[in-house]
């Protein structure tokens, strides 16, 4: 465990069957940082609350995207308990903070008593709830390589409440301008998908053209074909994918304005 | 049982407490401070906020064992005595109250939010307050109160 704000709720509702002996990994030293390097990029230990994220100054400026992420979830209570590595590893379809790590293309390192190996955060997820993570296995550390200059990242959240929601769709999009055009971009959808997923196709379509309104339509129009929402009871299928759309030319539009 | 150490409203306390024992169970229970509530009990409602180590918390959503060594600050810290806290004055004097349910935990956000900044915008006191609900009323006259409490320098 480490902040609890999802274990301790899903012990109490029985969702999950009461374990035997919980293990507070603040107790570990070392866990809590934030470190950047302009040839390594940053690092995010393993006890980064979501609070920390939010007001890093180095996150702000360089990895915006995941500071808008965690400036939008939950409340204060819950962000000054909770961390980044705790939502990845709870591994719901709407984490907050996923998209944009995926956008940023983010790495896990991964330690047991056997050794440590690193993972791409888009190979992390394996479903629902489900992840690669074995029984004995610890997210230790969060690897997010540099960002050129030129690139603006945004993560839009769309929830019926400002606060204290879920996402019913969560969009992430990552710009890399040179010269006017686009130089590279990542898209990153949550929520429509049993895992956040990157809108490849997508982002294929305008990756190396300008930045016209029709292109801007077409990789919107393919995210949206992409992602694979459900019906629930937030928000039906239908809705999200226009949804996605919608945000992706926004994100979009919005990296580039 | 596992022994802990927390200070609560400046005054330390040694504890035996039941490993899966909350926080808040610990505070109300054994130190009998009932002034914070238990609502959802699931970190949601925010009536159960207490400041642990300088940020908020949902006290239902800490195990007492995480509590060790921590100092914490409850709703019983805000009047001295018979006076008062400027902030619990605003909430009087703009009827940022009904059944007072929600109440401690909105106080001990506001506390929070005016203590990290005195003059925060009306978005800041919004977000301040966003993990605490109130179910009988808006949030316009507890938004007032709020204001006003940061306009008299109320920390």
């Amino acid at each position: 465990m480490a902040g609890g704000t999802d274990l301790l709720p899903k012990m109490k509702r029985r969702e999950i069957e009461a374990p035997k002996y919980v293990i507070d990994l603040k107790g570990i030293p070392d866990l809590d940082y934030i470190e950047y390097d302009h040839k390594k990029g940053l690092r995010l230990g393993a006890l980064t609350t979501i609070h920390a994220i939010e007001t890093s100054p180095v996150i702000q400026l360089r990895f915006s995207i995941l500071a808008q992420a965690a400036y939008l979830m939950a409340a204060p209570q819950v962000r000054n308990r909770g961390t980044v590595a705790g939502n990845i590893c709870n591994a719901v379809p709407s984490a907050d903070s996923v998209p944009p790590l995926l956008a940023l293309e983010a790495k896990l390192k991964l330690m047991s008593q056997k050794g440590e190996r690193i993972l791409a955060l888009e190979d992390f997820f394996t479903g629902p709830h489900e992840t690669v993570l074995t029984g004995v296995e610890l997210l230790v550390e969060i690897q997010i390589p540099p960002l050129p200059s030129e690139s603006r990242g945004i993560y839009l959240k769309l929830s019926p409440k400002r606060s204290m929601d879920l996402a019913t769709v969560g969009v992430a999009a990552l710009v890399i301008t040179e010269d006017g055009l686009c130089k590279d971009i990542r898209i990153a959808l949550g929520a429509v998908a049993p895992t956040p997923i990157r809108a490849k196709r997508a982002e294929d379509i305008i990756r190396g053209q300008g930045f016209s309104d029709e292109l801007i339509e077409r990789t919107a129009q393919t995210a949206a074909e992409e992602s694979r929402p459900i019906d629930d009871h937030r928000a039906s299928a239908e809705y999200r994918r226009w949804m996605v759309q919608a945000l992706v030319r926004r994100a979009i539009n919005q990296a580039i304005s | 049982m596992k022994q802990i150490k927390i200070t609560v409203n400046g005054k330390t306390h040694e504890l035996r407490v039941k490993p899966w024992a909350t926080l808040l169970e610990v505070i109300r229970d054994d130190l009998g401070l009932t002034g914070t509530k238990e609502g959802c009990g699931l970190g949601e409602c925010g009536a159960c906020t207490v400041i642990m180590d300088g940020n908020t918390v949902n006290a239902c959503l800490v195990l007492a064992p995480e509590a060790d060594g921590k100092e914490i600050t409850t709703i019983e810290a805000l009047a001295q005595g018979d006076k008062l806290h400027p902030i619990q004055e605003a909430f009087m004097e703009h009827g940022g109250l009904q059944c007072g349910f929600c109440t401690p935990g909105i106080l001990v956000s506001t506390k929070a939010l005016l203590d990290e900044n005195p003059n925060p915008t009306d978005e800041e006191i919004r977000r301040g307050i966003a993990g605490n609900f109130c179910r009988c009323t808006g949030y316009t006259k507890i938004f007032e109160s709020i204001k006003a409490a940061a306009q008299k320098g109320g920390r």
